[in-house]
């Protein structure tokens, strides 16, 4: 098995599924970034059977709201001193800002300028938000 | 306290009917019904008030009923009935176009074919906005107009037998009238549509399974009925020309199916009609379709003077 260090200050996240770690990674424009950070992907995992993890050796304001979008089962790990603090269980989000967009062609984001647009989870079945201008259902 | 109850909608805005509580509308339609009682001692009521009416889209009936009762309560009415006569021409932005009428008028309606524009519109106005139709989405004064009609006949608004007959499928006046009307106690609904225009299940989700039944048999239902609210049926909805014409007359009522009906059952229709009612049924007392017409602008006038906090 690779030996990945520990980090000593900074942010773990775990319980990716396998194959969606580099999605996130991009998402969270881990990819630009000039401080260490570790994608590791397929490890064993009891729950999962296998699982992608990535760590961050460095304080960033995560979106949570994005993250929980992307993935509801992830879990954040705060590490502080080499020490896990916090442990956040993800979950969907009951309102989503900024980060849809509505696809139906008679709403009224699709003449204006709206860079906030809030959608409002409906189904978390299904991950079906629905858009606060014409209620039209997207799936996330 | 009638003053208080007209506070309570005071710099509100209107864009979908369930911006308002129960209570809310009981004040409103209150309001209404003395209107319909005396309109002469409301005649003065918005003297000095303007009322901007914004038609992004041409709707004659609607506009006029506005504009009607905003001068029969003694206002002015200023706006344009289509984009082309207005600013929107020269790409200004819904928002910059609502806060400069809130810096002339006192209360804006407007009528947009993009859906959520009045919400959007009512974020950025300092005026109450009144949403007078936005695409298929909402349409909530013609809810009002409705329940204000089956108020005005059946004294209530629940424990009614309400049928609801034609499409179903693409008729947001129908989506609203259902959820307005499930505020209330012991309503039940009896959905009368081709299987090609039956009512949405995101609607019927919301109901109890005991609420309601769905058939496409008008003629057979009639007799249950304390209510038949009749839509058209579009021949550009159905999928060949043989469907439509196969179905289309089960789908209209006329004077002979009428004898089946309770003899105080009312027949509404949000207008304009084509052929799904037959002209030999206006004679009928239970045909209200035109008083319900009479009716949309005596809720908007309450609207009106509510939302400005006029007594």
């Amino acid at each position: 098995m690779i030996k990945i260090d520990s980090i000593k200050k900074g942010i773990v996240i775990d319980h990716i599924k396998p194959g969606c770690g580099h999605k996130i990674f991009k998402d969270l424009g881990l990819h630009k970034v000039d401080y260490t950070v570790v994608l590791i992907k397929n490890i064993p995992s009891e729950k999962m059977g296998k699982k992608d993890l990535i760590k961050i050796e460095n304080e960033i304001d995560l979106d949570m709201t994005m993250l929980g979008l992307l993935d509801p089962n992830l879990t954040v790990n705060i590490v502080e001193n080499g020490k896990l603090t916090e442990k956040i269980k993800l979950k969907l989000p009951e309102k989503v800002k900024g980060i849809l967009k509505c696809k139906n062609p008679r709403c009224v984001s699709t003449i204006e300028n709206i860079p906030d647009i809030e959608f409002t989870l409906t189904d978390a079945e299904n991950k079906i938000y629905t858009c606060e201008y014409c209620d039209t259902p997207v799936k996330a | 306290m009638p003053g208080r109850k007209a506070k309570m909608l005071k710099d509100r805005h209107l864009i979908q009917p369930g911006d308002f509580t129960v209570e809310e509308l009981k004040g409103l339609f209150e309001l209404g019904e003395k209107i319909v009682e005396n309109p002469e001692k409301y005649s003065e009521a918005c003297r000095g008030k303007l009322l901007a009416s914004l038609f992004y889209e041409p709707s004659t009936r609607t506009r006029f009923s506005f504009e009607a009762a905003m001068l029969r309560l003694g206002g002015e009415t200023i706006g344009f009935s289509e984009p082309g006569s207005s600013s929107v021409s020269k790409g200004e932005s819904i928002g910059d176009t609502i806060r400069t009428i809130g810096c002339y008028a006192d209360i804006a309606v407007m009528r947009h074919p993009k859906e959520g524009a009045p919400l959007l519109a009512s974020k950025k106005s300092v005026i109450p906005l009144i949403n007078a139709g936005d695409g298929g989405h909402q349409h909530p004064t013609q809810t009002l107009t409705d329940l204000m009609t089956i108020r005005s006949y059946k004294k209530r608004l629940d424990n009614l037998v309400i049928g609801l007959c034609g499409d179903l499928k693409f008729g947001r006046t129908v989506h609203s009238l259902v959820k307005a009307l499930s505020r209330y106690e012991n309503i039940k609904f009896v959905f009368i549509s081709p299987n090609e225009l039956e009512i949405p299940s995101h609607i019927t989700d919301k109901l109890d399974s005991k609420q309601f039944e769905m058939t496409q048999n008008l003629e057979g239902s009639l007799g249950k009925l304390d209510i038949l609210y009749m839509t058209r049926v579009q021949r550009e909805r159905f999928f060949s020309e043989d469907e439509y014409l196969r179905l289309k007359d089960f789908f209209l009522l006329n004077a002979r199916k009428m004898e089946k009906a309770k003899k105080d059952m009312i027949v509404m229709h949000p207008l304009p009609r084509v052929n799904e009612i037959s002209t030999d049924m206006d004679t009928d007392e239970r045909a209200v379709y035109f008083e319900q017409a009479k009716m949309g602008m005596y809720i908007r006038m309450a609207l009106i003077m509510q939302l400005l906090g006029v007594e």
